[in-house]
């Protein structure tokens, strides 16, 4: 592949989108966590929920700002580098990303502000009301923004003309073939990831013995979504990767690593695939077994990539080992899943040092298995802009490849400083820890006040 | 209904409410660096911190409202401004984070101070350079930029990039004037004086060198009856920027020299509405000529509609609840 314009551009969309998406996939979850802790706190009084909803907003402010300047660039870089694709699909995805900026941006920008800076403001109720709307906002971008995905990835509710894509059905274009199960999928992976997160800041907390009621609960809620979250994943999941199947057999192909159309497909556990030789090397399977998982019969045919030209197929390796790398963590995420229930059950979730540990280093995995889903999907699309009628190479802009180049270096630049500060920012206000008798609290009633007193010792 | 036509009413709103609203958040990032201590620089990010995200926003309604009813506009407009555009991403994104990081800062909160206003100033003169290469106009051949990475590189379209700087100073002065006091304050006053002057002279430059540069605008302008019609515009630009001046000088209400300054604002963008019409993508493509089909327009057009009204609402009632001086106490959250 030669360092043109074309090749540069596809870098730097996959760069500046998959840095992007780690931030809204936290503040989805966060948001919503921020929810149910204060809703815990105007129900109960107890001042130990207010403490966590202080810290975890926190937390969520510093992603959220990240995330909204790196969504900014988005919406921008469809026009910059893939004018062409914007020209030409224009009429389906603009009117939807219009609605996700009036529906879903505005409203979690204009709540922000309430929920961020007006604890002291305006009454109980409104505050709660702006932290919904927030997390309400974070929900309704993500739909939008899947649909389009979706539509890309299973177009439907269209007809093409001179090279230009027009809506003939607005239901069948948002809810095209694939976008129920990657709506699910990505719900769920955002709520499973920033619940390891949370699960791991609260497990250290445990672990170093700080602020031990505030890490439990944190700690047992972000648990709770996980048992949740994780085996439901693995179920919509696998409707997904139905779902693929039926609609887009190469990128399936793709994932399993299947050159040759089979019946009694092997499910590859290990192989170094070779897109030049078209075969796997060192491939270690069981018998007929994928055949079963992905038709529901033992000698069930599967696709191979030998259905369309070497020059058509997508970029074998990295969507393989990008699903197994996905896969594999969310089984281990099921397992902690289980494990916590068990210590739950037992009544030693929160003194088990070896699975406080385990949570810990697994804290991240959950969004670098979201990194690894997306790099499946979008990779896996490739030739491919809109699947099967607009190629990526026709999708481009007329830039020149310096001027790319010049951006795409910035690109690294800026975005890694901005990851280091973050990761600093996030990480000292850990160590900071929450602040459990140094806060005012904001006092609305008399419960509150004696739950607020009972909490500072007095 | 001509679709279109109302479209080009809706992004040129959604432009100007961006401009408005971003112009003073940018505006108090220009101005950061004059404040004398940390505690002046907590108050200038204070008062705009509650709604500095909401404000932004019109900027993607702007750029995704292009791409939904002029896909055919955003798709030229957007590698032909590849550079600037950059720029002000870059800038907005420094100056976005800097809110937060600078709060979490410890020693190293000059950093981010450095963000915040450097962020601003490269984002400003990005966008005001990308307005004077709109207003002159693309190589735009078969629909598509045809033109150099460079193109927007003219000396017109830099002194563009300055005066916005000034411009937006001096929205973010006139909002200070409004939220802050003290020492502060009087300093916001001198400062609105002082920007009020630069851009007075600012936009007498820009409003001759356009026509004078621009064979097409003086067309528009200088031909009658259109120069009847048109000279109260420049008529009230100056009895407006009078008012702005005096209305600084005697301190009577605080909120006139914002009205006033807006309304600069407003001419200012009439004015270039005037030069520009009906081109979405001067001069090459018309409003109609980049339209999205009609059923694309339609189907937001019922969102715009529907929540535009909703959105004005819950933003003017943000607004209301930070309502105000900016106390000596408010800092973070």
């Amino acid at each position: 592949m030669s360092l043109d314009a074309l090749f540069l551009s596809r870098l730097q969309f996959a760069f500046t989108v998959a840095y992007h998406i780690v931030f809204p996939a936290m503040t989805i979850g966060l948001a919503a966590f921020c929810v149910v802790l204060e809703w815990r706190w105007i129900r109960t009084g107890n001042a130990i929920y207010l403490a966590l909803y202080r810290f975890w907003s926190k937390l969520f402010a510093l992603a959220f700002g990240v995330g909204v300047v790196t969504g900014l660039v988005m919406a921008y870089e469809f026009g910059t580098n893939w004018s062409r694709f914007s020209a030409a699909a224009g009429n389906v995805i603009g009117p939807l990303m219009g609605y996700e900026v009036l529906s879903a941006f505005f409203l979690e920008a204009g709540f922000l502000g309430i929920m961020l800076f007006g604890l002291e403001r305006v009454g109980q109720r409104l505050h709660f009301f702006a932290t919904c709307m927030v997390s309400l906002g974070t929900l309704i971008s993500m739909s939008w923004i899947l649909a389009v995905n979706s539509w890309m990835q299973t177009p439907a509710g269209h007809e093409i003309i001179a090279g230009v894509f027009y809506v003939t059905s607005w239901w069948e274009a948002i809810f095209n073939p694939s976008f129920p199960y990657r709506f699910l999928h990505m719900g769920i992976a955002a709520f499973l990831a920033s619940a390891m997160v949370v699960a791991g800041v609260s497990a250290w907390y445990l672990l170093h013995a700080r602020h031990l009621e505030f890490a439990s609960r944190s700690f047992s809620l972000a648990m709770g979504m996980v048992a949740v979250t994780a085996p439901l994943q693995v179920l919509v999941g696998d409707f997904h990767g139905l779902n693929t199947l039926e609609h887009q057999p190469m990128k399936v192909a793709a994932m399993e690593g299947l050159w040759e159309t089979t019946e009694g497909m092997h499910l590859v556990l290990f192989a170094i695939p070779d897109q030049a030789a078209q075969t796997n090397h060192f491939q270690i399977s069981i018998p007929k077994l994928g055949s079963m998982i992905l038709t529901h019969h033992w000698d069930g045919e599967v696709k191979g990539l030998n259905e369309v030209s070497v020059a058509d197929q997508p970029p074998v390796a990295l969507v393989f080992y990008s699903f197994r790398v996905m896969v594999g963590i969310g089984f281990l995420l099921l397992a902690i899943g289980v494990i916590s229930l068990w210590l739950r059950y037992k009544g030693r979730l929160y003194d088990t040092r070896w699975f406080h540990q385990l949570v810990l280093v697994s804290s991240p995995l959950g969004l670098v298995a979201i990194l690894a889903g997306w790099i499946v999907t979008e990779c896996g699309r490739q030739p491919w802009t809109v699947y099967g009628l607009m190629r990526t190479a026709d999708s481009v802009s007329p830039v020149a490849a310096g001027a790319v180049a010049t951006s795409l270096t910035l690109f690294v630049v800026v975005y890694g400083v901005l990851l280091f500060a973050f990761l600093l920012y996030f990480r000292r206000a850990i160590a900071l820890g929450p602040a459990l008798e140094a806060e005012p609290v904001p006092v609305h009633d008399e419960r509150q006040r004696a739950a607020a007193d009972a909490v500072a010792g007095h | 209904m001509d679709l279109p036509l109302v479209w080009s009413g809706i992004i040129a709103l959604a432009v100007f409410m961006y401009v408005l609203l971003d112009g003073f958040d940018l505006g108090v990032g220009i101005l950061f660096p004059f404040a004398h201590d940390d505690h002046e620089r907590d108050q200038m990010m204070a008062s705009i911190a509650p709604i500095w995200d909401g404000n932004e926003t019109w900027l993607v309604l702007g750029g995704g409202g292009l791409l939904a009813a002029f896909p055919a506009a955003y798709a030229a407009l957007l590698p032909a401004l590849y550079l600037p555009l950059f720029v002000m991403l870059f800038g907005l994104a420094f100056r976005g984070v800097a809110f937060e990081f600078r709060h979490s800062a410890r020693r190293n909160r000059w950093l981010w101070d450095l963000a915040f206003a450097g962020g601003s100033v490269a984002a400003t003169f990005a966008q005001g350079v990308a307005l004077g290469a709109f207003i002159s106009g693309f190589r735009i051949e078969n629909g598509e930029f045809a033109g150099g990475s460079l193109d927007w590189l003219t000396p017109f379209n830099l002194t563009v990039g300055v005066c916005l700087i000034g411009g937006y100073a001096l929205l973010g002065a006139c909002w200070l004037i409004m939220k802050t006091d003290g020492l502060l304050q009087g300093r916001s006053y001198a400062q609105a004086m002082t920007l009020s002057i630069l851009v007075g002279i600012g936009i007498a430059l820009i409003s001759a060198s356009t026509p004078l540069t621009h064979a097409e605008v003086a067309a528009r302008w200088f031909v009658m009856p259109n120069l009847l019609m048109l000279l109260p515009i420049p008529i009230l630009t100056i009895w407006v920027w009078i008012a702005l001046l005096r209305s600084i000088g005697n301190r009577e209400n605080e909120a006139r020299p914002f009205i006033c300054s807006i309304s600069l604002f407003a001419l200012c963008y009439l004015g270039l509405a005037i030069s520009v019409f009906p081109y979405m993508v001067p001069r090459a493509l018309t409003i109609w000529d980049a339209a999205a089909a009609p059923a694309s327009q339609a189907f937001l057009l019922v969102g715009v509609a529907v929540l535009l009204p909703i959105i004005l609402l819950y933003s003017a009632y943000s607004y209301w609840v930070f309502r105000g001086k900016v106390t000596a106490a408010s800092g973070y959250h």
